[in-house]
């Protein structure tokens, strides 16, 4: 007789074995050790196996037409806590990664928007990096408040460098920003690292102060833009919207007038962020903001204060973990403008394409959810 | 010997100071009184002739070291904003008979409502927010998917839901949350953190008409 086990139990079994897989993970093991993850929560009933069909991320052109002049991935917002804590953002993140690896031809790079730790605990990041060591592409790094409000960014940047940088690809400036620089709330109120960082990590935390970019990082953006010309294309990268969406929630950045001031002068201007962990589509005059999905978990819409360029996507199902979570892809065309892939891994990926921002939302539409979101 | 008489002298210096101290102690007894705070979990000696004001200051320090936690609700409030609970100034002004459980209230009644109805709420958003109290094994909170409580919309229950395959009621979605996200024990439907944590999200959608039965 088959012998019954509870579902806890084979959770904890599945747990174990994929830690103990885990353990001495390297590229050439890392294949068969996410192939293997995907296996159980497939097997555990977690994800419906026919979601394995949507790893193949929408190929070829997007709805716009004409060939993209390049093409990058993203991975976004894991929150890893340790693993022997919670190993379901871990997984998450491993199938991500073999997402990416499994684009073919391969993206120029992968970029990783911010949050990659939930607790910004050096062993949070070190798991990240372990895992994120596996992207056949190079990687770019970009910090969410997560990754440093433990230790002020100490860690991020002994592992992974400065956190504002810019850098030129095929004829595009690539510009990464930390958008997420808060006033000191904590000094005052005597709180320990841990406490500080426990409060940045509420989304809904009324004690933190708003995400800046503030004045040292805009006077070097100013000196690292003078040399480029009003056509040069840009693509620039912050963790929280370069706008001002809902502050309640940090879905805002409270120098964004300024910021958006410096890049007026160019004639195209793309903002690619994280942190709202959603679809959600932006623009504002030449600037035209894409959201990230997260690996980890799906943010509900800001309660007001909505772009009407923003398709809103399904209410995700909470009884499928990985709804309304995934990765994507960002197809740059030669202009400078992108179409967003969002690869949502219990749906079929969707497009917000360059010509859906470019024509104010008149062509070119995304598919539109048949559910309305709470 | 010589070592033994330099410790016995010792021991009477210090033998001496104890009792100078007792002395001293004693003597000072029909000067002082003991007080206790109210809930009588504070105790003081001070002198009899100190002034009130300052015999509550000390008195209230020490308490206020012994009760870290002692402001829970302004800290809880200021973390994580609270929907005001309704207004019912309407009450205060006049028409209603002399006898009738709403016709004798004064601002002060409708203050303590107000506090203690918002208290018994941010108990629930204290729980929703703490992975802790919540018991999850995974250091998983309802503020992860939920910030401000939103997406839970308790208005909808009573409702079939279809992936459960039965009508549920609000807490037994609380209760699937925290089996399966947050993997914790579910609570019995009159735990007090069950309570509480339905106070927090029915007051989060305060305003919210009622529509059961949506989906």
């Amino acid at each position: 007789m088959k012998k019954l086990k509870s579902i806890e139990t084979r959770y904890m079994e599945d747990r174990s074995r994929f830690f103990h897989d885990l353990k001495n993970l390297d590229r050439r093991s890392f294949l068969k050790v996410s192939a293997a993850a995907m296996g159980a929560a497939v097997a555990s009933g977690v994800i419906p196996s026919g979601s394995f069909q949507s790893v193949s991320v929408a190929q070829g052109n997007a709805a716009s037409g004409g060939s993209a002049a390049f093409r990058f991935a993203y991975i976004s917002d894991s929150h890893l806590y340790e693993k022997k804590i919670n190993d379901r953002f871990v997984r998450s993140l491993l199938r991500a990664v073999e997402d990416v690896n499994n684009l073919d031809p391969q993206p120029d790079f992968v970029f990783y928007g911010g949050d990659l730790a939930q607790l910004g605990q050096p062993r949070e990041l070190e798991l990240g990096a372990q895992i994120l060591k596996n992207v056949k592409a190079p990687m770019k790094m970009m910090v969410g408040e997560h990754d440093w409000y433990f230790d002020l960014g100490q860690k991020w940047r002994q592992m992974f460098g400065e956190p504002t940088y810019s850098w030129d690809h095929k004829g595009i400036h690539m510009v990464t920003l930390n958008s997420v620089v808060e006033r000191d709330f904590w000094t005052a109120r005597g709180l320990t690292p841990m406490q500080r960082m426990m409060t940045v990590a509420g989304l809904d935390n009324g004690v933190q102060s708003p995400f800046s970019v503030g004045e040292e990082q805009r006077q070097w953006l100013r000196k690292d833009l003078a040399a480029y010309a009003d056509e040069t294309p840009l693509i620039v990268f912050s963790h929280s919207p370069l706008y001002k969406l809902y502050k309640k929630w940090n879905f805002w950045t409270d120098d964004a007038d300024e910021v958006q001031a410096i890049l007026k002068r160019f004639k195209q201007v793309v903002v690619i962020h994280g942190h709202t962990h959603q679809l959600l589509t932006n623009r504002i005059g030449n600037i035209h903001f894409h959201g990230m999905l997260s690996t980890a978990w799906p943010w509900p819409y800001a309660p007001e204060g909505m772009p009407e360029l923003t398709i809103e996507m399904n209410r995700p199902d909470p009884f499928n973990p990985n709804d309304g979570c995934g990765d994507g892809q960002v197809h740059v065309h030669a202009d400078g403008l992108v179409d967003k892939v969002y690869n949502l891994w219990n749906r079929g990926p969707i497009t917000v394409s360059k010509a859906y921002t470019a024509s104010w939302g008149r062509q070119s539409v995304p598919p539109m959810p048949n559910r309305a979101s709470y | 010997m010589r070592k033994i008489s330099i410790v016995s002298q010792v021991g009477f210096v210090l033998l001496y100071i104890a009792c100078v101290s007792m002395a001293t102690i004693l003597a000072g007894c029909s000067k002082e009184v003991e007080v206790t705070t109210c809930d009588g979990t504070g105790r003081a000696m001070v002198a009899k002739n100190a002034t009130g004001q300052a015999l509550a200051d000390g008195l209230m320090d020490q308490w206020k070291r012994d009760h870290p936690d002692r402001d829970w609700v302004t800290g809880e409030k200021e973390r994580h904003e609270l929907k005001p609970p309704a207004d019912n100034s309407a009450l205060l002004e006049g028409g209603q008979a002399q006898g009738h459980t709403y016709g004798q209230h004064d601002k002060r009644d409708l203050l303590v409502w107000a506090r203690e109805t918002e208290k018994f709420a941010l108990e629930g958003s204290r729980i929703f927010h703490s992975s802790e109290l919540l018991g999850s094994t995974v250091a998983v909170s309802c503020d992860m998917c939920h910030p401000h409580a939103a997406n839970t919309h308790p208005e909808t229950y009573p409702k079939f839901q279809t992936q459960l395959g039965r009508v549920v009621l609000l807490r037994d979605m609380i209760n699937w949350c925290i089996e399966q996200p947050v993997r914790g024990k579910r609570l019995e439907p009159d735990d007090p953190a069950m309570r509480a944590l339905e106070a927090y999200i029915m007051a989060q959608r305060s305003g919210t008409v009622m529509n059961y039965g949506k989906h």
